[in-house]
């Protein structure tokens, strides 16, 4: 126990259940993060990390438990989800961006529609995000002329420009060339420095020890330990987690 | 030979002929409108989240895709009559039309839709869009481009189909053709008609052979 004030979590979900058809894919998930807290998720494929972080903005919607992001209840029926999920940035494996418009088009759009900016400021906006990730120079570029590292950090401009409260990261740098994974990587670390609560699964252990508060092993649709970066991968208490780290570090 | 192609006979026609093409612009522009809306209204019904919904709209497309269109058509205009409601020619191919293609319609842009990527909406729900708003802005605009071949094939296939109009009396181009043939007792008007429908419909083949070879290589 720390003798700091508890502050309440930005994020905090709890007993989350998910089946998918007879797969139980979450068995009673409890995931709490503080604000500015960055809590990387390991474990091995199939082990409900991508599940887990789709429950957090309800691309998933859990069986049962519990989803409160910066106080808002996103299980009740009465909450504007539309309104909540511009407070929780996601970005994806696969970028997802939108392949017949610019990268400033990718940037804006949100902006547009949901945010209700003018063109005019929606630009502005747009152009100050992805001058964040450094690509302002690559405005009009459509995504496929994009190198995929470059992809990634116009997804994150997209989500950063709407200013959310948490960003969810699901395998950021995983379907990257590894040439490409630092730039990635950089631009959330700057995130993480400006003060973003973030979630992120990832496997880049060099990220994890010099990025997070704390690491998550998850396997088999639970958490089975979680603690300090130096604690996971130096020596963790449980076998399993020792095996796992194992695997990636080989 | 000359019997087949007098001229005199396609001059004196003329008139005819060429009412018949006006008539058969004019149905195609509103049968084709008809059965756009039919498609865009069925393809979004089949997203929807409820399952009955979605075998409705199964049931309803596979019906009507099997229902030959000329029966149909016959069907409203022979048929409703005994029920107690007569619609004239006209009606009745708007009603047939908006059944009938709008279902092969439905088809083309719901295979649109669900060639669109799911990381797409994803992304789009993940920022805040609603249901519609990514519909309208992210899913409908990639798939509309991806089947833009199909949907002009499909209305090619419409506007030749308007032809069926002339089995209920609607006085287009076809129709025209047959009267000026029975009243001269010569194939040549009918001749007239068919160099009309393929000089008319040349440009629009053109465009989607060009539309096919871009779609081609990505394909
Ligand atoms: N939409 C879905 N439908 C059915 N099964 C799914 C779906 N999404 C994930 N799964 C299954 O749930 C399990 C956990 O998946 P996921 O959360 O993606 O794991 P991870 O991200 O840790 O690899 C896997 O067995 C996967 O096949
Ligand atoms: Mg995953």
């Amino acid at each position: 126990m720390t003798t700091t004030t508890r502050v309440a979590p930005l994020i905090d979900a709890r007993g989350l259940h998910k089946h998918f058809g007879p797969l139980h894919v979450l068995k009673g998930v409890d995931l709490m993060v503080a604000p500015r807290e960055l809590v990387v998720v390991i474990g091995p494929s199939g082990s409900g990390k991508s599940t887990l972080l789709r429950c957090l903005n309800l691309l998933e919607t859990p069986d049962s438990g519990s989803v409160v992001v910066d106080g808002i209840d996103l299980m009740d029926p009465r909450t504007d989800i539309n309104l909540a999920r511009q407070r929780i940035g996601m970005v994806f494996q696969s970028f997802n961006l939108y392949p017949t418009m610019s990268a400033l088009g990718n940037v804006t759009l949100a902006l547009r529609h949901v945010a209700g900016k003018s063109a005019a400021e929606a630009d502005v906006l747009g152009m100050a995000a992805l001058a964040r990730v450094g690509l302002a120079d690559r405005a009009g570029h459509r995504p496929h002329q994009l190198s995929g590292g470059q992809q990634q950090r116009v997804a994150i401009a997209r989500a950063v420009a709407l200013e959310p409260r948490a960003m969810l990261f699901d395998e950021p740098t995983s379907s990257l060339d590894p040439e490409l994974v630092g730039s990635v990587l950089a631009v959330m670390r700057e995130l993480r420095a400006d003060g973003m609560t973030m979630v992120v699964v990832s496997h880049e252990m060099g990220f994890a020890r010099a990025a997070a508060d704390r690491v998550v092993f998850m396997e088999d649709g639970a958490i089975v330990e979680q603690g300090p970066p130096d604690a996971i991968f130096g020596d963790a208490t449980h076998s399993r987690t020792r095996a796992f780290v194992g695997q990636i570090r080989a | 030979m000359s019997d087949f192609f007098d001229a005199g006979i396609i001059l004196a026609a003329w008139p005819m002929l060429w009412r018949g093409l006006l008539t058969t612009l004019a149905l195609s522009a509103l049968v084709v409108p008809l059965g756009l809306a039919a498609g865009f209204g069925l393809a979004l019904l089949s997203t929807s989240r409820s399952r009955a919904v979605r075998w409705g709209v199964i049931g309803w497309t596979d019906l009507f895709r099997a229902f030959p269109p000329l029966v149909l058509l016959i069907l409203l205009y022979g048929g409703l009559p005994f029920a107690g409601l007569e619609l004239g020619g006209v009606a009745c191919m708007a009603i047939a039309f908006f059944l009938n293609t709008g279902s092969y319609y439905s088809e083309v842009i719901r295979a649109g839709m669900e060639s669109v990527p799911p990381g797409q909406s994803e992304a789009a729900r993940s920022l805040g869009l609603g249901t519609w708003q990514t519909l309208r802005t992210i899913v409908l605009p990639q798939a509309l481009r991806r089947v833009l071949p199909d949907l002009v094939s499909n209305t090619l296939e419409v506007v030749k189909l308007t032809s069926l109009a002339s089995v209920v009396a609607v006085p287009e181009l076809l129709y025209q053709a047959r009267q000026a043939q029975s009243l001269t007792y010569n194939p040549s008007p009918i001749f007239a008609a068919a160099v009309l429908y393929a000089v008319a419909l040349w440009p629009f083949v053109k465009i989607l052979r060009r539309l096919e070879q871009r779609a081609a290589p990505s394909r």
